[in-house]
């Protein structure tokens, strides 16, 4: 829920990185790097195992002993891009009620029997995906209770009248306090723009006056079409073997709600290029330039992914943020990311500076970009990148819960089984004309969506 | 849904978050015992030791992925700030990566990533802190340029000035564009009236706008030495290993008198304060804010155990009392939770916040939860809701070896709060002692009319006009 609630949370961005690739050229090497990498590609393995239970649901299980515990994490195509026309709002609430109230037990059962065995369940939702994750102990008492509260949440949600209505009113009153925020502002009208009539343009949570209206009947109906065995994808990681894997997914799977797989979301129509202005109180403007970005699936992901390092994803290895925040002082932030997704994701550079200043740093960012698709990447900034990216790679597999999120992400995005295996190889196979080819594909500097959010006054 | 945590004191950054997190998932239920009742571990042993320049070097061996996470802390927080300086802590903490004597600007970033590492720093009321996350074999890279930037920092006048600038933007970011961080910000400059927890860690804009690098260089000066420093390191590395590279790289610097701590103890409060903050907002909000012990005496204390207890009682769970009578029975609040850090060198807080339904007035909110409070003072706390807080803490302790800077940061958190890591490891067991009866001891105790402190957000419209600068005295600097 958009909230003050952003606070300290570090760890790889899995969303942002990676899609599946087979870029086969030569590779550029550098001894150095493929001296410190080599060694890694053994210790740093991850071994997953790959299955489809009897329904159709494809399940992605690693086993990791170290711990006394179990994640698990069941996704479906069930983010605000699946939400019905003139329902903006509907799949967003369905995921949020999906535990107040379910397989016969109340909401407050439910919270008290997962707290009473240290249980957590927490969700994700975006564009694409509507994700139920569960962190349990891997004891038998507390194991048993957990993925039983689970089962029911995905496979009988009650979806109470009263529940619903108060949780409608929840979501719109969150809606409306982000409408202060102009972080939140810009965000929604970029994406509009960027979208148009496509479903991504609408906003995650939904529109209020479209939630407003929602009927218990919607929520069932969405979870009946949506959360189906066909459509799901479950992660597991922790402390259990295969045959209780296989056993822990067939019994998620075997009550989810039948129906075909859903149909692949249409491709979005790149946009005209504008500029648009949002007048706001805030002390700071914040800015949004992109475009169309890129797939999961796009074989240009990895250059993509390299040059945006360069361009605005590597911190201060970045030229944004030298351009803008080291030589400029205009902004704590300035990045640039592609945000890769079912079919185009955004990309976008985004920045946030006093009202006054807002032309400045537009331009500055307008001309780093420029030159960037202009010349590309020098040799050594490519170095530098591909040094940290791989040099970084054991940091993005460190964790049960990392692991956990790239099962879902391989799971629910179609991409290959050795996809963290050839992740390092990938990297190292991008050079500086496969980053320059591939953003003049797709970017075009002169035709950019521009979204300014604040002030203009000298603040 | 999402259980909307008290904001509490957390720290601020050098780099933002990652930048590919667009920070607006939508979580559904958020276990909030977590932060509430944050964790120890007593399973991995301990490395301990003292170099003999002062500097306190602490390992946890994880073997469990081959990396690792080195932290350097400094007990100089926003704590030791004095007025007209404010949030020169924390512009230190950006200079820090501005170049020494032999490392130019931009380098440490620039040697950190080509070793595949990421790096920030985070700057809280209590302390500064640096670190490196990488794999586990560059750890002396990572040694050799905090050793090299704790004695040899240069701060030009140049590079100064424009990172000002950078601070004053995340300022306006963080603070002074969310009007429920200017609430937080406000109530603790009222509810503390002379301990420095009434300042802000990022600093008043107007000591910004003044500061000079000067200040920054005295900073550095008073509390930039090894004995006012804590290496934590942890991961998939030797114990003995660490220590014998903590003695190469640091080992030469030598310790320094430092300036003596004055206690500065907050008088007792001697009734009720109320605020009201006018802000461009849409929905209302209210923070109440109790002072409360912090942990002193680990084996000794039992109120500040007890506390913690009662903030998982109070909104441990999606359906605990705040979220069960106030959101979902009663539904006059769309969220209301509660917090306690019991460890902290200043005075503590315990804090609730909740922000009304459509329709409902702050007021009867604030009565709502009075009376929620006043039922834990009358008739205690069920046995099952203890069982419930305690499986949750019991059951946490394990998550939270799920992650490396987790573990480091809880150590280095508690060593510059001044508790030893025995108080770390023996958490879990003074937490699971606590009984029903010093839960409503404590509530009785501490959370009094005259210890508490409310402020309550009034919204304002959100006209095109650019409002009065939120902080008088901003200068507009380009």
């Amino acid at each position: 829920m958009p909230g003050p609630n952003r606070s300290a949370r570090w760890g790889c961005g899995v969303r942002q990185d990676d899609a599946r690739q087979s870029a086969q050229g030569p590779l550029k090497r550098f001894v150095l790097l493929l001296f410190l990498c080599l060694p890694l590609a053994a210790e740093a393995a991850v071994v997953i195992q790959q299955w489809q239970t009897p329904e159709g649901a494809r399940v992605y299980f690693v086993e990791s002993r170290e711990l006394p515990m179990l994640d698990v994490a069941v996704s479906f195509p069930a983010g605000s891009a699946r939400d019905p026309a003139a329902k903006s709002g509907l799949a967003r609430l369905t995921h949020g009620v999906l535990d107040q109230g379910a397989g016969g037990l109340s909401e407050t059962a439910i919270a008290h029997r997962l707290a009473d065995v240290g249980a957590v369940l927490s969700g994700s939702f975006d564009r694409d995906r509507a994700a139920v994750s569960l962190r349990t102990l891997s004891s038998a008492r507390e194991k048993n209770q957990a993925l039983d509260l689970l089962t029911r949440v995905l496979q009988r949600p009650g979806f109470p009248a009263g529940v619903v209505k108060r949780e409608k009113q929840r979501l719109i009153a969150a809606i409306r306090e982000a409408e202060a925020d102009p972080g939140t502002v810009v965000d929604k009208a970029f994406y509009r723009a960027l979208y148009g009539a496509h479903p991504y343009a609408r906003d995650e949570a939904g529109e209020p006056d479209a939630i407003a209206r929602f009927t218990r009947a919607d929520l069932e109906a969405f979870h009946r079409t949506h959360y189906t065995a066909a459509n799901a994808v479950i992660a597991l990681i922790g402390d259990v073997d295969r045959g209780e894997a296989e056993a822990i997914a067939a019994r998620l799977a075997a009550g989810l709600p039948r129906g075909a797989a859903l149909a692949p979301l249409a491709a979005p129509v790149a946009p005209a290029a504008g500029e648009i202005r949002i007048a706001h109180p805030a002390a700071q403007s914040h800015v949004r330039i992109g475009a169309l970005g890129t797939t999961r699936a796009d074989p240009d992901f990895f250059a993509l992914f390299v040059g945006n390092y360069v361009l605005g994803g590597g911190g201060f290895d970045s030229r944004l943020l030298k351009e803008v925040r080291d030589k400029r002082g205009y902004a704590y932030s300035a990045y640039s990311y592609f945000l890769p997704m079912a079919v185009a994701g955004p990309f976008q550079i985004g920045l946030q500076t006093q009202g006054a200043q807002t032309a400045d740093a537009l331009a500055v960012a307008r001309d780093t970009l420029r030159q960037f698709v202009a010349d590309g990447p020098s040799d050594d900034e490519l170095a530098q990148a591909k040094a940290n990216l791989t040099g970084g790679f054991p940091l993005r597999i460190d964790s049960n819960r990392k692991i956990l999120e790239y099962l879902s992400m391989i799971g629910f995005y179609g991409l290959a089984l050795d996809y963290l295996d050839t992740w390092v190889d990938r990297i190292n196979a991008v050079d500086v004309a496969a980053v320059k080819a591939a953003f003049a594909r797709r970017i075009d500097p002169e035709r950019m969506v521009t979204v300014v959010v604040g002030g203009e006054g000298a603040r | 849904m999402p259980s909307h945590r008290v904001k509490r004191r957390a720290a601020i950054r050098f780099l933002p978050r990652p930048l590919h997190d667009t920070g607006r998932r939508l979580a559904m239920a958020v276990c909030a015992v977590g932060s509430a009742v944050a964790l120890g571990s007593a399973h991995a042993t301990l490395t301990d030791v003292t170099l003999d320049n002062g500097l306190r070097v602490i390992v946890k061996e994880d073997h469990r992925a081959p990396v690792m996470v080195s932290q350097v802390w400094y007990r100089a927080g926003a704590v030791d700030e004095f007025n007209g300086t404010t949030g020169v802590a924390h512009v230190l903490e950006h200079m820090m990566f501005k170049g020494t004597k032999t490392v130019p600007a931009g380098e440490f970033s620039k040697r950190i990533a080509a070793a595949g590492g990421r790096e920030n720093a985070f700057t809280s009321r209590d302390h500064t802190a640096y670190f490196q996350q990488m794999q586990k074999d560059r750890l002396p890279l990572a040694l050799a340029l905090e050793a090299d930037r704790m004695a040899n920092l240069v701060i030009s006048d140049e590079l100064f000035a424009k990172e000002l600038q950078v601070v004053m933007e995340e300022r306006r970011l963080r603070t002074d564009d969310q009007a429920q961080s200017v609430v937080y910000e406000r109530l603790m400059a009222t509810a503390y009236q002379t301990h420095p927890y009434r300042r802000p860690i990022i600093g008043w804009m107007d000591d910004l706008a003044n500061m000079t690098a000067q200040d920054a260089r005295d900073w550095y000066a008073r509390w930039y030495a090894p004995n006012n420093a804590t290496l934590v390191v942890a991961g998939d590395v030797q114990a003995s290993d660490v220590v014998e590279l903590a003695k190469t790289h640091f080992g030469a610097l030598p310790a320094r008198a430092l300036p003596e701590r004055k206690p500065q103890a907050e008088p007792e409060q001697l009734g009720e304060k109320r605020m009201v903050v006018r802000a461009p907002a849409k929905l209302p909000y209210l923070l109440m804010a109790w002072h409360a012990p912090r942990l002193k005496d680990w084996q000794q204390d039992t109120a500040p155990y007890a506390l913690q207890i009662l903030a998982g009682v109070l909104s441990g769970n999606d359906s605990a009392r705040l979220q069960k009578s106030l959101v979902k029975t009663r539904q006059i609040a769309v969220n209301a939770s509660a917090g306690y850090d019991a460890v902290s060198r200043g005075p503590g807080m315990f804090m609730i916040d909740a922000t009304p339904a459509q329709g409902q007035s702050v007021a009867v909110l604030e009565k709502a939860i009075r009376e929620e409070i006043a039922r834990v003072q009358r008739e205690g706390i069920g046995a099952d809701e203890l069982a419930r807080v305690k499986a949750q803490v019991i059951a946490g302790e394990v998550y939270q070896r799920d992650s490396l800077f987790y573990q480091a940061m809880q150590l280095g958190d508690y060593v510059t709060a001044g508790q030893p890591p025995e108080a770390l490891a023996g958490r879990v067991d003074k937490l699971r002692a606590v009984t029903a009866e010093e839960v409503r001891a404590a509530a009785r105790e501490w959370l009094r009319d005259d210890r508490l402190s409310l402020a309550e957000l009034d919204p304002q419209p959100l006209d095109a006009q650019p409002r009065r600068a939120a902080v008088p005295g901003v200068r507009h600097v380009n």
